[in-house]
């Protein structure tokens, strides 16, 4: 079958999808959106979460043909939503990207855009955040982690270390030992905060 | 395989009259493991999320009409006032992923004894509606699990919603497990007190082949209750029978042995959780009692 959707701010299109795949599945193989990552495909690693209508799942338990007709934002699209709330005023920071959705990861998967989109090489200041604290090792955990944290920033921008542990509650990661992740979530809230204050 | 998409309920009726075997998918976090695992090969899967009123509830005078896929993190947030146990209970399935999409209806489709829905539901007091081309029927929740994985709904029925009574009285959900997040209940215990009936329920997770009321463990609780004037008078309730109730809550049990715990460490544990249960409702009921100038 078909499936049409929105990925990342573009519509996009996937065909002879099997009945029965993921929208992990048709993101990875069938978009060229690898970012999202497929580790269990059981819901209990969280590697693969992306934003379905705003709201984070686990994209590997989504039926393909659940997703018709909707938006989808998957790490690839991070920096762009960032900008995206910049614009609007909302917490992130005048030093948000700002580039037209998607660009960033589409671009830079080398479809047929051609140069990498600005995006591609700029960071969303939860990404940037997560390099900074050194909250990534193998970085198999850390698409997932950044959807999560970024969604959860976005709805709670002064979080508690125990709003970020449930946050991050279903988002397993084997090799930071989550001190360094809970760093970077920190980081990036602090900056979030710097970033709001200074205009009285 | 086929992908059935129904716009409406009548449509949804209409797909699986015709195709009794399809099979539903609300969230997915039950369905999907098992087709990419290829545990499960339906002919036809059939999405039930384009059907707006499945994903909205109504509060009435009596009960609440909870629509079969709402999912547990807009009853963790939005009905914690009216159905306490079962917010609780949403609280402790899985993960925020998992919360976003999965529902009271897929968690009665799926009739795990692990389900966590199902020891609230059971506590609160609830009804199942469930809907065929044929009509429509209100199954109480204490008849719909009939067996492991089991359940009463006919092959050309699907849930619509599930009715549950609003809580009249403090309510709770206790559950042991290894760790808080992600995971599944080594067993679980719901307790609802219902003042204005003088009665207390409860519901049994994992610690028998389908979820269960501790019925006898009710029957005594509430006859203690109200030969020593408990409700009235709102004295602590005495350490013997707190104990008793524990003791006939643990004999409600049939468990297994599995990978997550002994039958005779499930029976404990329930035990345990029962004795805690009653002593948080209760004394918050005497709190609230208290401050009402009730006793
Ligand atoms: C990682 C992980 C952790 C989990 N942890 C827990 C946990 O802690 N506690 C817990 O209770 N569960 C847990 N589960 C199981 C699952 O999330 C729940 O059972 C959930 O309630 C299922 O809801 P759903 O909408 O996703 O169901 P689906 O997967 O969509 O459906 C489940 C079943 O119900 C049927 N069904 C769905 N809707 C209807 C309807 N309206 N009418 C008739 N049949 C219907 C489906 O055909 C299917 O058989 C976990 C699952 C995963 C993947
Ligand atoms: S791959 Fe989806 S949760 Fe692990
Ligand atoms: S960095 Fe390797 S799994 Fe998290």
């Amino acid at each position: 079958m078909r499936v049409s959707l929105t990925v990342n701010g573009r519509a996009r299109e996937a065909d002879d999808v099997w009945e029965g795949e993921s929208l992990l599945y048709v993101l990875r193989e069938r978009l060229g959106l690898p970012g999202s990552k497929n580790a269990c495909e059981q819901g209990e690693c969280g590697s693969c979460t992306v934003r379905l209508d705003d709201v984070p799942v686990c994209s590997c338990l989504v039926a393909a043909g659940q997703a018709e007709g909707r938006e989808v934002v998957t790490v690839e699209g991070l920096a762009a939503l960032a900008g995206r709330r910049a614009a609007r005023g909302a917490p992130d920071g005048p030093d948000g990207p700002d580039g037209p959705d998607g660009q960033g990861g589409q671009g830079g998967q080398g479809g047929p855009g051609g140069p990498p989109g600005e995006g591609a090489t700029r960071l969303s200041p939860v990404q940037q955040a997560f390099v900074d604290a050194g909250a990534v090792q193998c970085g198999f955990c850390t698409p997932g982690l950044l959807v999560a944290a970024d969604e959860m920033l976005e709805r709670n921008p002064a979080p508690t270390d125990a709003d970020i542990r449930e946050a991050l509650s279903g988002n397993l990661c084997r090799c930071t030992g989550y001190e360094k992740i809970m760093d970077a979530v920190r980081l990036a809230a602090a900056r979030q905060g710097e970033a709001v204050r200074p205009c009285p | 395989m086929d992908f059935l998409r129904p716009a409406s309920w009548e449509e949804a009726l209409a797909a699986k009259a015709a195709h009794p075997a399809a099979v539903p998918i609300a969230g997915g976090t039950d369905v999907m493991v098992e087709i990419n695992f290829d545990h499960r090969r339906p002919e036809h899967l059939m999405d039930l999320n384009r059907i707006g009123e499945l994903g909205e509830w109504e509060v009435g005078e009596e009960s609440v009409r909870l629509g079969a896929a709402v999912p547990y993190t807009a009853i963790m947030e939005h009905l914690r006032g009216e159905l306490p146990g079962l917010a609780l209970a949403s609280h402790t399935v899985a993960s925020p992923q998992i919360r976003n999409r999965g529902g009271v209806g897929g968690n009665l489709g799926t009739a795990s004894p692990a389900g966590d829905a199902h020891p609230a539901l059971l506590a609160a007091g609830a009804e199942v509606e469930a809907g065929s081309v044929r009509g429509s029927r209100l199954i109480p929740i204490d008849a719909f699990y009939t067996g492991v994985k089991r359940n009463a709904l006919a092959a050309d029925e699907l849930i619509r919603a599930v009715h549950i009574r609003k809580a009249d009285g403090p309510q709770q959900y206790s559950k042991v497990g290894t760790r808080n997040a992600m995971v599944i209940a080594v067993c679980a215990f719901g307790l609802a007190l219902h003042p204005a009936s003088r009665t207390v329920r409860t519901g049994i997770g994992s610690a028998a082949p389908t979820p269960v009321r501790a019925r006898t463990a009710e029957e005594f609780l509430n006859a203690a209750l109200d030969e020593g004037g408990f409700w009235d008078n709102g004295r602590s309730i005495t350490p013997s029978v707190a104990q008793r109730f524990a003791e006939l809550c643990s004999a409600a049990c049939n468990p297994v042995d599995d990978v997550r715990g002994t039958a005779g460490y499930r029976r404990h544990a329930v035990g345990v959780l029962a004795r805690r249960t009653l002593a948080w409702t209760w004394e918050s009921y005497r709190g609230t009692a208290a401050a009402e100038g009730g006793v």
